[in-house]
């Protein structure tokens, strides 16, 4: 063997044991989570955690449903808020606007994306609960609150996935739709959005992936209330909320329970990448 | 002809194939490596190994106090290290019966089967019944406190007359605070969960400072003229009311040492309970447990 080769596979080698390393972080981890909190959903009954609506952890009452229907609703409400508006924004800057503009516009929606989570939930704290407070009643940390600043965090995920498979659809397409009669609008809705479908909604499920994971903001705006909010003015805890907001004094069971619930979030998490990983698989083969 | 010029490549492949598996498992074994190392080195992290240190471990009500006192005994003994870490009350109670704390920290009464540590209080701590400032009611009783808290009573008319619904703000399950709230207020019952839950004294007290329906609780020594702390029962949580215990929602601080404290415990534990530092445990809003006698006229 050369000196060449031999360093060749030197490096060949070291780059594999650090790609190999950063699998191997996700590995001790899904094992640390599901040795720790495992245990005791088997020792209580999966059903008492995942059906059980009263979490008193010091009264070893360690149901989750609220916080699993709290997740739910947090992150559905930021799709109903982030998709319209990043889809929008999206064909806005592919289909309609200057390219100059899009230009300057993209970069800044982008920027948005590093905003650390922490700011947005402070933001939210100072204007939009006491708006919600004083125009809608209720303690204004609230359902809304938590899916207005999730659905605001969201948008970078969804516009720039959605502009790049938007501007992914042939030209072609656009030229012959046109040459047919039909309209910009008729256009985009009817032969660039269908074509661009799975691509836009491969970017929905990661942003829902955002929402679901992001814990700051949430708790925050939400108001932690380990109950299945009434209304949409009602406080609410998510999963992953519950972990942050009780892990500093958790001991003994109730810290299982705290990785329990890391369990289910990464089981929904799981779910949600496959989902998203099949979709952009099957937009690959088109 | 052609078969030699095909043969090389094979050779080739299967030898990289079976040079990527040896590669495979020099890779694992480093990280079983790597991993055996992280871990080796994990011990020498735990307190009390360290040469002239002393660990103070629990409550993270007293943890924030604690840390001060360690500075200043610090600043007066250079080349001693207190090393002050939260945990929570039980934590503490468990590090100081397992050796792994010198001292530890209980903003709790000492249950009966950990009765056998030595205990030394070191301090009071008041917790406030706290609503907005410009909320009308002065004065709430204990059994009132209970029904909110309970969900029992949700507007605010039979208390201040206003047709409100009451936000009730918590602390989360496991802290001092709402355990110190529960034993004190709630016994046996639960608080209800439409509450709203934040995890820190400032955040509870936030709220409640911005919305005029919230009502709350907090540390005596953490009000400010953001909110008003409640009468109990008639009685203002002042310092004498406390010190003659008259008002109720008052916890100890206590510190806990396993044998009878010696050496640099010993010197920590009295140096806290100095006319020094319980003034300053005066100052921080707790309440301290040895009368500090000052001069005529002074504050």
């Amino acid at each position: 063997m050369t000196k060449l080769e031999k360093n060749d596979r030197l490096v060949r080698l070291s780059l594999l044991m650090i790609a190999l390393s950063a699998i191997s972080v996700l590995a001790i981890i899904t094992v640390f989570i599901f040795e720790q909190g495992t245990p005791i959903m088997f020792r209580y009954g999966l059903k008492s955690f995942l059906l059980g609506q009263d979490w008193y952890p010091s009264e070893k009452s360690f149901g989750l449903l609220p916080m699993i229907v709290g997740s739910i609703m947090v992150t559905f409400g930021a799709l109903i808020i982030g998709v319209p508006l990043g889809l929008a924004s999206a064909i806005f800057l592919t289909e309609f606007s200057h390219r100059r503009l899009t230009r300057i516009l993209k970069p800044i929606i982008e920027l948005l994306a590093g905003i650390p989570s922490v700011v947005y939930g402070f933001i939210g704290l100072m204007f939009l609960v006491p708006f919600i407070r004083d125009k809608f009643g209720g303690p204004g940390l609230s359902v809304l609150a938590a899916s207005v600043i999730l659905g605001i965090m969201i948008l970078p995920t969804i516009i720039s996935i959605a502009i790049d498979s938007i501007r992914a659809v042939p030209d072609s397409y656009r030229e012959g739709s046109i040459a047919l009669g039909a309209t910009r609008w008729q256009t985009v809705r009817m032969v660039i959005l269908p074509a661009a479908r799975s691509g836009i909604i491969a970017g929905i499920i990661l942003g829902m992936g955002r929402a679901i994971g992001e814990t700051m903001a949430v708790i925050m705006v939400a108001g932690n209330a380990a109950d299945i909010p009434g209304s949409l003015l009602a406080p609410v805890r998510t999963l992953t909320s519950n972990i942050a907001l009780e892990m500093a004094y958790a001991s003994g069971e109730h810290r299982e329970a705290l990785f329990a619930t890391g369990v289910i979030l990464f089981v929904i998490i799981m779910i949600l990448n496959t989902i998203a990983n099949v979709t952009a698989a099957r937009q690959r083969k088109k | 002809m052609a078969n030699d010029e095909y043969r090389p490549p094979t050779a080739e492949a299967k030898a990289s194939r079976l040079k990527s598996s040896a590669s495979f498992c020099r890779l694992f074994s480093f990280l079983v490596l790597t991993l055996l190392l992280a871990l080796a080195f994990f011990p020498s992290c735990r307190p009390g190994r360290r040469g002239h240190s002393l660990v103070v471990a629990g409550s993270t009500s007293i943890q924030p106090f604690a840390d001060k006192w360690a500075e200043v005994f610090m600043e007066k003994r250079p080349g001693e290290i207190v090393d002050v870490q939260g945990g929570g009350s039980s934590a503490g109670i468990q590090a100081v019966g397992t050796g792994a704390a010198h001292i530890g920290m209980s903003s709790r009464e000492l249950k009966d089967d950990e009765k056998e540590l030595y205990q030394i209080e070191v301090a009071h701590d008041g917790l406030a019944i706290i609503v907005h400032p410009r909320n009308p009611l002065d004065n709430i009783t204990i059994e009132q406190v209970k029904s909110i808290f309970l969900g029992e009573i949700t507007t605010w008319e039979s208390l201040n007359g206003q047709q409100k619904a009451i936000t009730v703000v918590v602390r989360e399950e496991g802290s001092g605070t709402r355990g110190a709230f529960q034993e004190l207020v709630m016994g046996k019952s639960r608080i209800t969960k439409k509450a709203i839950v934040q995890d820190s004294n400032g955040t509870v007290r936030e709220i409640v400072s911005r919305d005029p329906n919230a009502i709350g609780f907090i540390s005596l020594g953490l009000v400010n003229e953001s909110v008003k702390a409640l009468a109990l029962n008639g009685v203002k949580p002042t310092e004498e009311a406390i010190l003659k215990k008259e008002y109720r929602l008052v916890r100890p601080f206590l510190f806990l040492t396993k044998e009878v404290p010696t050496g640099l415990a010993k010197e920590f534990i009295d140096f806290v309970l100095s006319d020094e530092i319980q003034e300053l445990i005066l100052k921080e809003g707790l309440i301290p447990v040895r009368r500090v006698s000052r001069p005529e006229g002074s504050r």
